[in-house]
């Protein structure tokens, strides 16, 4: 479980954060949800430690993170997997090298055992035999799934999911989403997901915090948000003609 | 670089000479950084060394037009020219263009596509794993490629003067075998020491803390190529001034 109280961040003037606080339970897959410049993702950074808080705190598990000094996070990381926004796959290195390269840092595994892991993660995220290809020679949909592989390759603990639904189209999105929920739901991981595509939302939004400027507006699970009648939240979710339309039969 | 960049530049620093996290890895690492920073450069520094060799014993011979002069000294000013100034700072600046831009975009690009953020997540201290094997690399191999660039240097003024016949070739290498001083050497190879360090550490920090995209990644490119040549030419001064 990962908990966040009264998390304070700005940017020079701009307040961005203004003390948001919540609880994200494991086994479950949890959606940041809010428009563009509500904080989503500055939240997500605070959290795994690429931004500092000015005020708050962030507990894994019990254990306090944003007090802690360099060495002393590495523990935690060890336990964090992240899926980033643009995969963030390093370009020089092979598929495999990319799945292989934190477990040639933290462990001292055979290069057998090593390869192993790597063709049981490629094989999770139905990418069997892609050892050998470059990030550049896949598709979108494609580098998110090697995005996955190397992150659940460590055995993660923490999955954290920036915008993983962004640049793919509705197909593959439904595969991206389905795939994170069963990763949740089979390792028990604490799953974070920062998203503002509808389809997730709705779809494995188990447990939903909506930001709205800055302040944690709303939250509750995708079967309590189609029947909330709060005007901000409603104005984000059934923005297009067609959700609003189907808001009564969720 | 004002103060607060520099401040940035010390703290970087600081970060890259923590522990790594595995040996063997960032071995691998300095080996092929040695050899994209050595091996690849070789060509390059080879040939301007060898024809600034050339075209330096040319002018010293327009110049020195009494006949009190022994013809000698072409020879013996080449030499020092080459090994104390030629040499360790015409190759740092070509390096400067060559491997700083390399590494800035390098480094750049990985910051703007989330790569860096990706390592820190994984609890890997990027700049150790970025910085260190190319800072390493720089101070191994720079003094490397200098000593080669005197040697093709001096033969460079070899050739050119014996084939315009400037000057003859025994008195060429009479020249460079008279009074040489062998601490002229200690002062070359502190020079691309310090050289090969600036090289590779301004550029890593231009790219590291780069913020956009394509654009800032170019302008980060060049700007490290400037500050590295700045750098270089403010060093050599003090480090001349200093050691002679």
């Amino acid at each position: 479980m990962i908990e966040i109280k009264d998390i304070h961040k700005s940017f020079g003037d701009n307040a961005v954060l203004k003390g948001i606080s919540g609880k994200f339970e494991e086994g479950v897959t949890n959606l940041i949800i809010g428009g563009s410049g509500s904080g989503k993702t500055t939240l997500l950074k605070c959290m795994i430690g690429l931004h500092h808080p000015e005020q708050g705190h962030v507990y894994y598990d019990g254990r306090e993170f944003t007090q802690l000094n360099f060495e002393e996070r590495i523990e935690i990381r060890k336990e964090i997997g992240m899926l980033f926004q643009g995969s963030a796959l390093f370009d020089s290195m092979t598929v495999e090298e990319n799945i292989m390269f934190p477990l040639n840092m933290f462990t001292t595994q055979s290069k057998a055992e090593k390869l192993d892991r790597v063709n049981f993660c490629l094989e999770r995220v139905n990418l069997p035999g892609k050892n050998k290809l470059f990030p550049a020679e896949l598709s979108g949909g494609m580098k998110k799934r090697v995005g996955i592989a190397r992150a659940i390759a460590m055995n993660p603990k923490y999955l954290f999911c920036d915008e993983p639904n962004s640049g793919l189209d509705p197909k593959t999105s439904i595969v991206i989403d389905e795939l994170i929920k069963e990763i949740t739901e089979e390792y028990k991981t604490t799953t974070i997901v920062v998203t503002h595509d509808m389809n997730s939302v709705m779809g494995i939004g188990d447990y939903i915090m909506f930001l709205y400027e800055g302040k944690k507006f709303w939250e509750g699970s995708n079967k309590e948000i189609s029947k909330t009648d709060i005007a901000e939240l409603n104005d984000f979710v059934f923005a297009s003609r067609f959700m609003k339309a189907a808001k009564g039969k969720f | 670089m004002n103060f607060t960049n520099f401040g940035k530049y010390i703290l970087l620093l600081k970060s890259v000479f923590r522990r790594p996290e595995k040996t063997k890895i960032y071995v691998k690492a300095i080996f092929q950084q040695m050899d994209f920073i050595g091996v690849g450069s070789l060509g390059l520094i080879s040939i301007i060394s060898t024809f600034i060799g050339a075209v330096m014993t040319l002018q010293i011979a327009f110049q020195l037009v009494s006949d009190l002069i022994p013809k000698t000294i072409i020879g013996s000013v080449n030499r020092d020219s080459s090994i104390l100034e030629l040499s360790p700072t015409i190759s740092a600046i070509v390096l400067a263009g060559k491997i700083g831009s390399a590494i800035s975009s390098e480094i750049g690009t990985m910051r703007v596509s989330e790569q860096i953020d990706a390592l820190e997540i994984m609890g890997i201290n990027a700049p150790g794993y970025l910085i260190l094997p190319k800072i390493l690399a720089g101070i191994t191999m720079v003094p490397v490629l200098v000593i080669i660039s005197m040697v093709l240097s001096i033969g460079g003024g070899y050739l050119g003067g014996t084939l315009s016949g400037a000057v003859t070739a025994s008195e060429y290498i009479q020249g460079i075998t008279t009074d040489f001083n062998p601490y002229t050497i200690v002062v070359a190879l502190t020079k691309a020491f310090v050289f090969g360090f600036i090289i590779t550490s301004v550029p890593a920090y231009e790219g590291f803390y780069v913020k956009g995209g394509a654009l800032e990644v170019a302008q980060a490119s060049t700007r490290a190529v400037v500050v590295s040549c700045i750098s270089i030419l403010a060093c050599d001064y003090l480090i001349t001034q200093l050691l002679l």
